[in-house]
């Protein structure tokens, strides 16, 4: 009988393998592998940067070479060696595609395998996808359409390249390269990423989106986004990723800065699926993350983000609350398998007068795994009646694996209201027979299961990606059939 | 339809059915009464599969096939169905997507297409007026928030969904007002043909004055120790169960 057990789950999640685990051969220049300040002019003078910005990589570098690793997340893994990964791979094709016939077709299928058929996104959903293949931009969307509101969206390599002023004068104000080890390795050696500007007023009429994908063996990613959204302008940007299955470790340390001016509003959503290592917890990407954004008077900055993959995750996307009656939303699902580690939540600073904040994380563990929910609630002293709810909720598959709440609240203020509420449960086996009995796979049993569970979160993000969003749910906690 | 053969089923080594036989046949109604741990439920759980039950011995053969060979979503499948005494809570699952998901899976396993969301929403409306279930619990989580009467309705309307050939209806007279008993079992005898089969176990009397059976049946310590006709669930009624106690001691 093949009635749920907690074993037959373990033993089911541990075959499981990873769905997006493939690579395709796409001729890469890749310089060697090392970091010093050649490296960095190297990169910077391949990219074609101004000056400025050579200098403030080399300002980062320095700093980063006095600081320590941070170790107090509750995560283990053996530190990277930043003297062994290459810091620069692009896709050997220099010229830019006028139309999406031209793109190569094997990149296509990469594009393909990654389960959303851009060609297909254009046509249903009107999603504007800047395709970024080991960090160098091949494809950009609805530029023209975009282009027309003002809006910029483009790799960041061009929008140095093209719009110098605004990325000079935003780049590094939410996270500076002084804020974090991570943060400041990303702002010595990032290749490429995302930038979009949202002009005054303008509604963004598309969901942006970008996704990421690590492509060369041995390659770090560092990706930059910077999204900035003017005085009373509104923006809905997705990020997702799936990276290819490897045995070595490979490093992702990619800042995220979001500027919502007065009355501006930023929707984030994010997709993680990078390899998480194999059941033994080999290999498996080190997902090592600043995202940061900071709010004007009456603005709006809200996170979503269903984290499944990566080996170690290590990601606090926050918001700086500095405008009064600002709002800040934190949505998450983070879910650990395996040998998987998430150590991930969010930061709310509340500065300003009346401002809101939101915290709704959905942990779910599984295997061997070790789940972790960080948070800071933080109100300042002028910050008067500052509001915070947070809901940390973890849900447990197996007895081998753990979940941990870390949150930490200073208040400053004693008009604040703060509102803290956790739960942690088991996957409930009277909840699968039930579902079994209606004739309803084990599978599916768990996956409407921990869907219903992640709903509050699921629901935050735009359809299409909900959808996807769900299978990848789904996929990652479901055992191989048969 | 089914045919139970010295059925002995124990749960933590603890022997609860010692030797049931049972045969119920297309069309049929028939209901099993007994007093308080007599191995009704527990007959309801091992028919559906439910894994903490062990079958040490006995046959059970439905519609053809080894009943016991099956997982539980395969008899499921093949026309089982188990009204829960307790229905489960599923929060943040809405009752549509988990009976969609649940008659889609029972489709494929027939080789049959997926159901259309047009027809299944009109399939929703036509079932869910027949026990009077409020629409709009048809969209919220599978049982959260429901009341117990709402509850074992839903069971019902789940029920009229899926079709079964048979329906095991586990106590669903427990906790029901007198209203609630009338609508469950006004649903049940509508869906009653002569293709499918239920049994119905009870406690008490009362739901098969709405329900009749064509048999009744009397589970005592494991075993079906009495059958009869209609009647003999008056009798029961009237004198308790003793009698059969002290009957079976001589």
């Amino acid at each position: 009988m093949a009635n749920y057990t907690e074993n037959e789950l373990a033993k089911d999640l541990e075959n499981q393998e990873y769905k997006f685990g493939f690579t395709s051969d796409i001729e890469a220049d890749t310089i060697p592998k090392g970091l010093n300040e050649d490296v960095i002019r190297l990169i910077s003078s391949k990219k074609e940067e101004p000056e400025w910005l050579l200098e403030y990589r080399l300002n980062a570098f320095r700093t980063w070479c006095e600081m320590i690793e941070p170790e107090w997340a509750h995560v283990h893994y053996t530190k990277p060696n930043f003297q062994d990964i290459a810091y620069y791979s692009a896709p050997n094709q220099t010229k830019k595609y006028e139309s999406w016939d031209d793109v190569d077709p094997e990149m296509k299928e990469t594009m393909a395998k990654l389960g959303i058929s851009l060609e297909e996104q254009k046509r249903l959903t009107g999603v504007a996808v800047d395709f970024v293949m080991d960090s160098v931009s091949v494809a950009t969307s609805f530029k023209a359409k975009l282009a027309e509101l003002g809006i910029i969206f483009c790799s960041f390599s061009e929008a140095v390249q093209d719009h110098p002023e605004l990325v000079r004068a935003n780049m590094g104000t939410v996270v500076p390269h002084t804020d974090n080890f991570y943060a400041a390795l990303n702002s010595a050696v990032f290749t490429d990423g995302s930038f979009c500007y949202i002009p005054k007023g303008v509604r963004c009429p598309m969901e942006l989106s970008t996704y990421f994908r690590i492509n060369q063996g041995g390659t770090g990613q560092f990706e930059r986004t910077l999204v900035v959204a003017d005085e009373g302008s509104y923006v809905s940007y997705l990020e997702g990723c799936t990276a290819p299955q490897r045995d070595e470790n490979q490093l992702h340390a990619a800042v995220v800065e979001l500027i919502a001016k007065d009355n501006a509003e930023i929707k984030y959503s994010t997709v993680q699926n990078w390899y998480p290592g194999d059941k033994n917890g080999v290999g498996g990407i080190f997902n090592f993350v600043t995202k940061r954004g900071i709010c004007g008077t009456n603005s709006k900055i809200s996170w979503t983000q269903v984290e499944t993959g990566s080996a170690v995750t290590w990601k606090y996307p926050s918001c700086i609350l500095k405008g009064d009656y600002s709002t800040g939303e934190f949505y998450s699902v983070a879910v650990t398998n395996n040998y998987q580690q998430a150590d991930t939540g969010t930061k709310m600073i509340h500065l300003g007068k009346g401002t809101k904040s939101t915290i709704i994380s959905k942990g779910i563990s599984a295997g061997k795994s070790q789940n972790s929910y960080r948070g800071l609630v933080q109100i300042h002293k002028n910050a008067k009646n500052a509001r915070n709810f947070s809901q940390c909720d973890s849900l447990l598959m197996t007895d081998e694996c753990g979940a941990h709440t870390f949150p930490y609240i200073e208040c400053k203020n004693s008009s604040a209201k703060i509102e803290h509420e956790a739960t942690t449960s088991k996957i409930g086996e009277d909840q699968i027979f039930y579902c079994l009995q209606r004739g309803i796979s084990e599978e599916k049993a768990i996956g409407l299961i921990v869907n219903g569970y992640c709903k509050e979160v699921l629901n935050q993000l735009p359809m299409e990606f909900a959808v996807e969003a769900q299978k990848l749910l789904t996929i990652s906690l479901e055992g191989s059939v048969g | 339809m089914i045919t139970i053969k010295n059925l002995h089923a124990s749960i933590d080594g603890k022997e609860i059915l010692k030797g049931l036989d049972l045969t119920v046949n297309a069309g049929e109604v028939h209901a099993i009464m007994g007093p308080n741990g007599a191995g009704k439920s527990t007959l309801a759980s091992v028919l559906a599969g439910r894994e903490d039950y062990e079958v040490t011995e006995g046959s059970v053969d439905f519609d053809g096939t080894d009943l016991l060979d099956m997982d539980t979503e395969e008899r499921a499948r093949e026309g089982l169905f188990l009204a829960f005494q307790y229905p489960v809570e599923i929060p943040g699952v809405s009752n549509i997507n988990f009976l969609r998901t649940a008659i889609n899976e029972i489709r494929e396993h027939k080789g049959e297409e997926a159901m259309s969301a047009k027809e299944f929403m009109a399939t929703v409306r036509e079932k869910s007026a027949l026990v009077e279930l409020d629409p709009k619990l048809a969209s919220r989580s599978v049982n959260e928030g429901f009341s117990g009467g709402e509850k074992k309705r839903n069971e019902i309307f789940q029920m009229a969904m899926l079709e079964p050939k048979l329906s095991i209806l586990d106590e669903t007279d427990s906790g029901l007002d007198i209203d609630a008993l009338r609508i469950v079992a006004n649903g049940v005898n509508t869906l009653k043909s002569d293709k499918n089969a239920s049994i119905v176990i009870t406690h008490y009397q009362r739901l098969l004055d709405h329900i009749v059976p064509d048999f009744v049946h009397v589970l005592y310590d494991g075993k079906i120790v009495k059958s009869g006709p209609k009647e003999l669930a008056l009798e029961l009624e009237e004198k308790g169960y003793d009698w059969i106690k002290e009957e079976m001691a001589l």
